[in-house]
């Protein structure tokens, strides 16, 4: 009885399938014959003419009906999707227990595994920039619960707090460093007063605009800054004291230790530079997590009304991680303008902001393992896909809808509470809070 | 006295452009709760769609003058509703019901799609056409100083009333109308009473999108040029002004979108072109401490 109804209805599922595919091509035709069809081209004359394309439409339009049919057929094929059971959870949490050693020794051990070369190291040190930078966005967002959309402001004070002190005052990295992160902090501070009142999307948007106005400041207090061409001759850091000349000669690292010298212990040193800076941000913020502090901030994730009622100084807990997290940001950003050599406005746009907070999001608000893999994903897919020229952005904000539809929790979708009682069991991302603020 | 004249008159004409803007923006936030970052592009997009129709009709030598200007309109608001459409179910109906950032990422998402996609498909550079509409009315003569009109400002304010009356109309006396107030009060009290909430949420894109895709019209006529990258800022300062006029507001997202369009024009004309944008982002973040619901907003009721 069933099996004949089944059967039956099989051919009408397939011709819905058609149909369906058939208005997705519909609907793919008219967003892509303008667009697409329709070429302007600047002609000789200076005014504009068109360009036909039909063959490409054709192209899309084939692609849209062909991957609509393919997911309609994948769905059929995989059936209602279940929800993630206790035990899956708990399996995947032992499973992350691994990872995050693996990771890490893999991390410290790079630099040695042969046929690593320049161009490994960089990614590598573009890599851990991205997952000291979400790290240090998960203390406002996934601790914290405050939407922060101009995080990369709080890079560029860092990046140019470094350059310009470094290029005017002759100080070195290692007395800027901590220069930079408190006057990051500081500006942390300064934006986070004013704005400590709104919640939601209107803080979203307020520190958006003041990610704006930094940048527009930068461009045009040419005076100060260098306006669009930003600063050139950034001092490179030292080792103790130990430059990492090309050439060798006497006080540089080479002629220190006796070795030949070679350009790649520079990039060697950057490289567990950053991992030292990602990891001790890292570590603090697991650490604040513990103390009352970082409870605090969760507590204001969850419920802010609870948290007033309960005693907790709503102010300083904002605050607190406005600054620390901007801290973070100066840390990065010093040690970015010291890589580069280079800084000009062009680096802290609002993308920046938007891929770091994406890091966040995608990595499992929260979860400092996910964060990190996220940011391999993200950062190390871009790279991949560099031979991909001007599609190379499509793909990559394709890739940041795709992953949001399939996992909206993030990869890393499960949470170990801070505080528990007795025994501490991970529970699914969906009880978490993402707070108002 | 003559030159503030005219800067008001710039002024409005600019705003009216950001309040359409703003309009889209509102809507959507007041119903599903979203920041939908890819209005801006959206914006962009319909002023693109209105360059191929503009060189096709005229350049082609098909037709010329106002008959052209609102067949450029109409074919625009089609399109880019529909590319309004498809984003709603590509990148946001998935997603209805999860946690708020989802949404947000996914939208931040797509306005790189779509930046990038016109990118790859139109190319990189900037896009000039011919005025359409040449011309003005000087209003005031004093000295040598002359206040001008022009044709496209009258155009633009003219366009953007009826359209706003239109959608008006269309907010408070249809039924659409009370869906989609219906669903931004409550939406599951909403679908309980049988309104068909995805539908009226794709229709409340669709709107937003044909009223982006008149702004990117006007945008284009007014300033001649336009490029891929146009989105992002007008879209940020049309949030602006959602936000200064309390986001939900409809009326407020037009008072908004006027108050950043004058404050923009001013600052440029009286103290320097190169901070603008950092006058209307202070102003914002200066209303928003005083008034942290905006200036037509209503405050949030939170319960316990």
């Amino acid at each position: 009885m069933s099996a004949t109804t089944a059967a039956e209805a099989r051919p009408n599922a397939m011709a819905g399938a058609v149909k369906d595919a058939a208005i997705t091509a519909l609907v793919a035709l008219g967003l892509f014959i303008p667009i697409v069809g329709l070429r302007t081209d600047v002609s000789p004359s200076g005014t504009l003419m068109l360009r036909q394309r039909w063959g490409d439409v054709a192209i899309l339009v084939g692609i849209a009906f062909a991957g609509r049919l393919a997911m309609l057929a994948w769905r059929a094929f995989r059936g209602e999707a279940k929800p993630a059971s206790a035990a899956r959870t708990e399996a995947i949490r032992k499973a992350g227990k691994s990872v995050a050693p693996v990771l890490l020794a893999l991390a410290v051990v790079l630099p040695f595994i042969p046929g690593t070369g320049r161009y490994e190291l960089d990614l590598g040190i573009l890599v851990l920039t991205y997952v000291m930078l979400g790290w240090g966005l998960n203390i406002v967002v996934g601790l914290a619960g405050l939407l922060d959309l101009g995080y990369v402001a709080f890079y560029a004070v860092g990046a140019y707090s470094y350059a310009l002190l470094a290029t005017t005052f002759g100080l070195s990295f290692w007395v800027c460093l901590p220069l930079a992160g408190i006057l990051a902090a500081f500006w942390g501070i300064l934006l986070g007063f004013p704005v400590l009142r709104l919640r939601g999307d209107y803080l979203a948007i307020v520190t958006l605009a003041f990610g704006e106005i930094i940048r527009v400041v930068l461009i045009n207090w040419a005076s100060l800054t260098g306006g669009p061409n930003g600063i050139t001759g950034i001092p490179r850091p030292s080792f103790f004291g130990l430059t990492f000349s090309a050439g060798g000669g006497p006080g540089s690292f080479a002629d220190f230790f006796g070795i030949e010298p070679s350009p790649t212990h520079r990039v060697v040193f950057l490289y567990y530079l950053i991992l030292a800076l990602a990891l001790l941000t890292n570590w603090i913020s697991i650490r604040l997590r513990r103390q009352p502090l970082g409870r605090a901030w969760e507590a204001l994730r969850e419920d802010e009304i609870a948290c007033r009622a309960l005693g907790i100084n709503v102010t300083t807990t904002k605050l607190t991680a406005f600054a620390l997290g901007a801290m973070f940001a100066g840390f990065a950003g010093s040690f970015f303008a010291t890589r580069q050599g280079f800084i000009s406005p062009e680096s802290f746009t609002f993308i920046e902001s938007a891929i770091i907070l994406a890091i966040v999001v995608l990595g499992g608000m929260g979860s400092q393992i996910g964060i990190a893999l996220a940011a391999l994903v993200m950062i190390g897919g871009f790279e991949v896909f560099r031979d991909l020229d001007e599609w190379r952005m499509l793909v990559f904000g394709g890739a940041m809808v795709l992953i949001m539809v399939v996992r909206p929790r993030g990869l890393v979708g499960h949470r170990t509470p801070s505080v528990a009682l007795r025994e501490k069991r991970s529970i699914g991302a969906e009880h978490v809070a993402e707070g108002h603020g | 006295m003559a030159y503030a004249l005219q800067q008001l008159i710039n002024g409005i004409s600019l705003g009216m452009i950001y309040g359409l803007i703003a309009v889209g923006y509102t809507m959507v936030y007041g119903i599903i709760g979203m920041i939908n970052f890819a209005h801006g592009d959206i914006f962009m997009v319909g002023a693109f769609i209105a360059l191929i129709s503009v060189v096709m009709l005229v350049s082609g030598g098909i037709m010329d003058g106002p008959a052209a200007i609102l067949i450029v309109l109409l074919a625009s608001m089609a399109v880019t509703a529909l590319y309004g459409w498809t984003v709603e179910r590509v990148a946001y109906r998935p997603l209805r019901g999860s946690f708020r950032l989802a949404p947000l990422i996914s939208a931040i998402g797509m306005s790189i799609v779509l930046q990038n996609y016109v990118q790859v498909a139109q190319g990189a550079r900037v896009k000039p056409i011919e005025p359409l509409l040449p011309g003005g009315v000087t209003v005031l003569h004093v000295d040598s100083f002359v206040v001008q009109f022009s044709y496209m400002q009258m155009l633009i304010i003219a366009v953007t009333l009826a359209v706003l009356a239109v959608f008006t109309w269309l907010v408070t006396r249809t039924p659409l109308g009370r869906a989609m107030r219906a669903c931004e009060q409550d939406r599951k009290m909403a679908s309980l009473l049988g309104i068909d909430t995805d539908r009226t949420i794709s229709l409340t894109f669709v709107i937003g999108a044909a009223l982006a895709a008149v702004a990117g019209t006007m945008y284009l006529l007014r300033y001649g040029v336009i490029d891929f990258y146009i989105g992002f800022l007008a879209g940020v300062k049309a949030f602006t002004a959602a936000v200064l006029g309390g986001i939900g507001s409809l009326p407020g997202a037009v008072l908004g979108g006027l108050l950043i369009g004058l404050i923009e024009t001013f600052w440029s004309a009286y103290f320097s072109v190169q901070y603008k944008d950092v006058a209307a982002f202070s102003i914002l973040a200066i209303v928003l401490i005083f008034m942290p619901t905006g200036l037509l907003g209503r405050a949030e009721v939170e319960k316990v």
